[in-house]
């Protein structure tokens, strides 16, 4: 029973991502075609919103509902793989419009076309596994 | 109130939830990283007896699987109970552009030239979604992380990696778009 507020967590999460039209495959194409504001403005909005309550947990040491300091671990300092993984990383989410999380959401829409999509991103998620130790990070 | 739950949501509205969605994580003392499932997803299935990327404390990461279930949950809720039938207010240009490349603007969500059942009957089809999805599967484990990772939870804490890594995505999503689709497509 401990998991049923991750589900709940969960399915709030797909319900805005698909009101909010980001699992789009068509609003993808029109952000990297830069023909509308809309994606944008999501994401600079939970960002702008984000950066201000990320300052103001640290600032006022807020804790968690189990009563621990929320902590921010500091991404490694590197530059190579957050640009050469993140470039691939983007033409999969032009090619398919889905990045990790509408793939699942758009799945429950029942986009028949996202299960083979999943399978492609385990597959991927499996060969860097492989492969992680002969690339430049 | 269900009537404006039903209409598409305003950007505005839409970024202040997803905040909300990454607060709520952090509150539950998680942090808001969705494709770390698709590393626990194999290690589900044995990878971690093979290599040892895959070989980690997975039962760490099972609320995390709660959530995609939650998430799948979600779609399904929105599109069936919470819909409305008007067409995705696209851009006209897109529209256009798309009719270019072949793709048509059928009003939903995804098309379903590329996503219905019907359309995995072409081979293909079948080998973009796989090879698409390949790519963000092996791109986002790579760059440690994906939208939310790093674009939400990364820029959020103002980490330079993950402003790295979402210059990252614009560079791969912009030679896809511009150099590559007209030729895939």
């Amino acid at each position: 029973m401990k998991f049923i507020k991750y589900i709940i967590a969960g399915t709030f999460f797909g319900i805005i991502m698909t009101k909010s039209e980001a699992v789009s495959w068509y609003r993808i194409q029109e952000m990297f075609r830069f023909q509308s504001f809309h994606m944008y403005g999501i994401i600079g909005t939970a960002v702008l919103l984000g950066v201000i309550a990320v300052y103001s947990i640290k600032k006022f040491k807020i804790k968690d509902i189990a009563g621990n300091p929320i902590v921010f671990l500091n991404k490694d300092k590197a530059y190579r793989k957050y640009l050469i993984g993140g470039a691939i990383f983007g033409l999969g989410w032009a090619l398919t419009g889905a990045c990790p999380g509408p793939m699942f959401v758009n799945l429950g829409s029942g986009y028949a076309g996202m299960a083979v999509v999943i399978l492609g991103a385990l597959l991927g998620t499996y060969l860097y596994g492989v492969a992680k130790n002969k690339l430049p990070h | 109130m269900i009537d404006f739950i039903k209409q598409p949501w305003p950007w505005y509205f839409s970024g202040t939830m997803i905040a909300m969605i990454m607060l709520i994580l952090l509150f539950f003392g998680k942090s808001f990283g969705f494709s770390s499932n698709l590393r626990t997803m194999c290690s589900l299935a044995g990878a971690g007896k093979r290599v040892k990327f895959f070989d980690f404390r997975w039962k760490d990461q099972i609320w995390n699987l709660m959530f995609l279930l939650g998430s799948v949950l979600g779609g399904f809720i929105a599109t069936n109970f919470l819909n409305e039938p008007a067409p995705l207010q696209l851009s006209a240009a897109t529209i256009a552009d798309l009719k270019q490349l072949g793709v048509k603007f059928d009003g939903g969500l995804n098309p379903s030239d590329l996503f219905s059942l019907e359309a995995m009957k072409d081979f293909k089809t079948l080998v973009i979604l796989l090879f698409g999805g390949l790519l963000v599967g092996f791109g986002s484990r790579y760059a440690g992380g994906c939208t939310s990772g790093h674009a939400i939870s990364g820029l959020s804490n103002l980490q330079i990696p993950s402003l790295i890594a979402v210059i990252g995505f614009f560079i791969g999503g912009l030679i896809m778009t511009f150099l590559l689709m007209p030729f895939i497509f």
